[in-house]
Order: structure tokens, then sequence, then C-alpha cells
């Protein structure tokens, strides 16, 4: 039987659970040192989505909720490789998306700012990684918007991600955020990262997969947790 | 390479991540009902609620739960925004032990204000004695093991709270 140990989050790069700036963390944050927990078989395997039939348009955003029209924005294509820190690509992995509108409205019910919704945008999609790894959305920039943390706290624009990986303990929830984004050193979730991490999470421009007279290109790898070196036979 | 970091996933998940539970139109490929109850007559059903420092209940948590006892391999998604009294719910079927360990069930724990996931598991009541035995519960200090323990509430019924903090706060894994 093979002996691959999983690595734990590098805490050089993740933030914390309690960083006091982001005020929602104050109540939420476990406070007890966590519990090591020896990986074991549901530690080691994960939900495989293969047999999932996703609809045609689900990776873009730009169709996949169309009423009456096209919606309002500027498109972008966003795309990259997931992989794990030994640089091995991940294939056929989930990736789910959401976003708020080019207004930086939310669809969801709970979102009041007072910002147009879009009939033609949803805001969420999904997609499979390929054989290499690769992924790519087609979807509409997210605008900023307010929310109560502090006085004029503004988000940056940012696209949530949500991806699987290769086990449980691969399990990856973030934000994709823009280069040149004024409003990052000022926002408390961002700056949540270590400043190692910070700039692991800024898209990057990408001339090449920008599409001619259609959308602008932007590419943003994910790299998941990786494992000890090669596995090796328990004796 | 570096791992890329976590985010918060944030108030607005729903639409995204658990869309038919929340009423959007977008298909869900995950929801609560890890097996049909109408199918397995052996099901279970397993709710909770989350709390968290000053012991209100989490109304915009999600829960995902994994398990693999080697025979089946099943996973869940809930978020806590609609029920009514905010409570996650699944069915499932209880989980075989494998080598002696007490059966469980792997939980993540994601919500505004957490920066990053929580781990923790979901053991049973009603497995006395594999839970006294267990290597990774008896790891776990003598007056917090019972954070882990889903009480047992009625037939195939379980009951499961996730405290973020207090006196009773979960145990929480690095995993």
């Amino acid at each position: 039987m093979s002996n691959i140990i999983y690595n734990q989050f590098d805490r050089e790069v993740h933030p914390p659970y309690l960083a006091p700036e982001y005020k929602s963390t104050i109540l939420r944050a476990p406070t007890k040192p966590l519990v090591i927990l020896k990986q074991s078989l549901s530690e080691l395997t994960g939900p495989v989505f293969g047999d999932f039939n996703l609809g045609e348009f689900d990776h873009d955003l730009t169709k996949n909720s169309i009423k009456n029209g096209e919606p309002l924005g500027e498109r972008i294509v966003v795309h990259g490789k997931v992989m794990n820190e030994n640089g091995q690509p991940i294939p056929n992995t989930l990736i789910e998306i959401w976003q708020a509108n080019s207004c930086g409205r939310y669809v969801h019910k709970v979102d009041q700012h007072d910002a147009p919704l879009d009939p033609n945008f949803l805001g969420a999609g999904r997609c499979m990684t390929d054989k290499d790894g690769n992924y790519k959305f087609y979807t509409i920039k997210p605008g900023a918007y307010p929310w109560g943390n502090h006085y004029n706290a503004w988000r940056p624009n940012h696209i949530h991600f949500s991806l699987f990986g290769a086990n449980i303990t691969n399990r990856l929830v973030t934000q994709m955020y823009f280069p040149g984004d004024p409003l990052l050193q000022h926002d408390p979730i961002f700056l949540g990262v270590p400043p190692k991490g910070r700039e692991l999470l800024i898209s990057k421009f990408d001339l090449d997969a920008t599409e001619p007279n259609f959308a602008l290109g932007y590419r943003f790898d994910f790299v998941l947790r990786g494992h000890n070196a090669t596995p090796f036979e328990k004796l | 390479m570096k791992q890329t970091p976590s985010q918060t996933v944030g108030p607005y998940f729903a639409y995204g991540l658990t869309p038919e539970q929340y009423l959007y139109d977008f298909k869900q490929l995950v929801g609560n009902q890890m097996v049909s109850p109408i199918e397995h007559s052996e099901a279970i059903t397993i709710t909770g609620k989350v709390f968290d420092g000053n012991g209100d209940v989490i109304p915009d948590a999600m829960i995902e739960i994994w398990q693999n006892d080697g025979e089946n391999q099943l996973f869940g998604r809930f978020g806590t925004g609609t029920d009514a009294q905010n409570r996650f719910i699944f069915s499932t079927i209880k989980p075989k032990s494998i080598d002696g360990q007490a059966p469980y069930l792997s939980v993540i724990v994601f919500m505004r204000g957490q920066l990053i996931h929580s781990y923790t598991r979901i053991y049973f009541s009603d497995e006395a004695q594999l839970n006294a035995a267990d290597e990774v519960l008896n790891a776990i200090p003598v007056d917090r093991k019972n954070t882990l323990i889903a009480e047992k509430q009625g037939n195939n019924l379980y009951e499961f709270n996730i405290n973020m903090q207090g006196e009773n706060e979960t145990v929480f894994f690095e995993v």
C-alpha cells in the first residue's frame, strides 16, 4: 500500500482564523489549537465529479443566464492551471465560481447594495479542468461593492473560486483579484493573508489569452497542497 | 511552488454552491441527500446548528460532509440559511468501521468570517465501545471528546452541533 502523506496548510501564505480587522472573524474563529490528525482513508480521498453532466454554458457566465440580451459589462476570459505544490497538474477536478455583476451587485437575496441587478447575469459557473489541469471561464468583470465591516469599506473586484483537488485535504475556497486594484491595500479580507501570500491571489493580465474584439484575458493558476516526494511501499 | 492562499466563502455563496437549496435558477451538483432516504431504509438523518462565540446560531455557514469507509464514498453539501431554525440537515448511511476505528464522517465548515475553512469529524453516540477504543478520539482531551459525538435522538436521527468558540468549542483538526 502506498503511504503518501499530504502536506499541511502552509501557514506562511494562508490566513489565520482570527484577523480582527475583518470583524466577522472575532466570534467565528476557533480559539483552541487544532488537533493534528493522522490522515486516514477519508482524508486521502475525496469526491469525484466525473459523472456530472455540466451544462453547455456552465463555464460561460456571459451566456448561462441570458433572458433577453447580453449581460452588461466588460467581458473577460479567466484561465489557468490547477497544480499541486509538486507542480503536477490536477486533471478532471471541479472548479465552481461565483461573483458580483459589473455593477458590484450579487444576485444573492441577502445582498442589499443599491446597485442594479442584471437580468442576463447570474454570476455563477463551473467547469472541470482538462487532462493537463487547465481551466477556462468566460465572464463579466465584477464590480467593487460596499460592505459593512467599517466606515466606507469596499471590497476590491474579485471572483470567488471553489476547488476540490485530489482529496479533502486539498479543498480550497478562495478569491481571485485583479492587478492594480487600489482597493486591495484597504481590504481586510485580502490583507488577512500574510504578506508572502498576497501576490498569489492577484491574477495577471494576459494578452495572449485576450480574444480580439471580444474579451480581455486574465491568468490565474492554483496551487493545491502537495505530498511528500514519491510514494513508497510499506514494508 | 507556494500554495494558493485561502479566502472566505463570504456571505453570498448560495447561488454558486447550493443554488437549488436556496431556490436560484441554476442546477445544483451536490445536495444534502447523500443517499435517498426512500431507497435506503437504513438511511440516517443528521441535523445540527453552528454557533458563534456569543452562542448565536450562524445562518450563513456551509457544511460539507465526505465519507469513505472503503465501501461507500458519499459527499454532501448544505447551507444553514434555508431551514427555519438555521439547521444543516443531511441524509446518509452510517459508515462502517475500518480496522477497528470508530465510524465517522469528515466535515468541512465554511462561513463568512472564516478566512480558511475548518475540518472536524462526526462520531456516533451509539458506538460507545468503538469510540472508547478509538485512536483519534483518545488523542483528544477527555473534556472535549463529546464535541465530536453526534447524539442519537431517535430512530436513525442524530444531532451534531458545531460551536466555533466557547466552553464547548468543537475540536477542529489540522488535517
